[in-house]
């Protein structure tokens, strides 16, 4: 019983921490990595409410995939640090103001609504029983859910054809690049040569 | 034994991390990566619920989060590259090209 509150306030911590520090970090390859270990803070809570086909894909599909995803996206674009400009509506003390009361407000809430929910004494009403096995959510997502499950992997079509139209170099392009001075050439080759990138990206403008 | 509130309380912080993210940071990458953590804490709320209802409906619905999280996050980080390619810059208030 103690036991398990102990991993929950590690698996927390392990979690609240890096997520915070993703946040602060301005280095996006640092908070790439950090929110990969978040990830696994949260897939080890996962383990503890007994659903660990959720922390398994947790790991592969969120810290396997999209971070890398992401990981390849910060490196393909060579990210400059994020410049510590605030723009003039966030210095304004009006705006201020207003946030703040705001976020007063949206803590009250919470907190009333926490107070309230804790008389409700939720509490594990068949503690021993065992999780719901990978077979078992399988048939409910194939029987129950086909179509919703259909439907997704339409999206991830959809989504796969649009990343391609959106990211990918357009053909008429391609044929402007090879029409230029060699000065430009650097683009081609992925973005990767910072001075001839910034130098084609300003002659494309 | 952590109560379903100790899940709720978790979920709520992760998701007000996520969301100072999103509306502090001037990195659309950084941005991108707070809207992750902010759909990481409903997940997390909703597998703690689907825990003390017993039953499997929460764990379907996290699939299904994450199936559409992995969509979003390929168009979002499509879309980061080709802005990228436009202003050569990641700041958001820099992408104003609409707006002429």
């Amino acid at each position: 019983m103690g036991f398990e509150l102990i991993l929950f306030y590690v698996f927390a911590a392990i979690a609240i921490g890096t997520t915070l520090l993703v946040v602060v970090q301005s280095n996006p390859v640092y908070s790439v990595l950090l929110l990969i270990g978040s990830f696994i803070g949260l897939a080890g809570l996962y383990v503890l409410l007994q659903a660990p086909f959720v922390a398994v894909i947790q790991i592969i599909v969120y810290a396997g995939a999209i971070m890398v995803l992401f990981l390849f996206v910060v490196m393909l674009l060579n990210a400059p640090r994020e410049e510590l400009v605030t723009s003039g509506i966030l210095e304004s003390p009006a705006t201020r103001t207003i946030g703040a009361m705001l976020a007063i407000a949206f803590a009250a809430e919470l907190a009333w609504a926490l107070n309230r929910s804790s008389t409700l004494a939720w509490t594990v009403t068949d503690v021993t029983r065992r999780p719901f096995s990978v077979p078992e959510i399988g048939r409910r997502l194939f029987q129950d859910y086909a179509f919703a499950f259909e439907a997704t992997s339409i999206l991830i079509l959809v989504a796969m054809i649009g990343a391609i139209t959106l990211a990918g170099r357009q053909l008429t392009e391609g044929a402007r690049l090879k029409s230029r001075p060699a000065g430009d050439a650097s683009r081609t080759d992925g973005g990767m040569a910072e001075g001839g990138r910034a130098e084609g990206g300003r002659a494309q403008l | 034994m952590a109560e379903l509130n100790h899940y709720l309380v978790l979920s709520g912080v992760l998701f007000t991390i996520g969301t100072a993210g999103v509306l502090l940071r001037r990195n659309v990458i950084t941005v991108l990566l707070s809207l992750e953590v902010m759909l990481n804490a409903v997940n997390l709320s909703f597998i703690a619920f689907g825990r003390f209802l017993g039953s499997s409906d929460g764990q379907i619905i996290v699939f299904f989060v994450i199936t559409v999280a992995a969509a979003e996050a390929a168009v979002g980080l499509a879309l980061v590259i080709a802005l990228f390619r436009h202003v050569e810059t990641l700041n958001p208030d820099a992408f104003r090209q609409l707006r002429g």
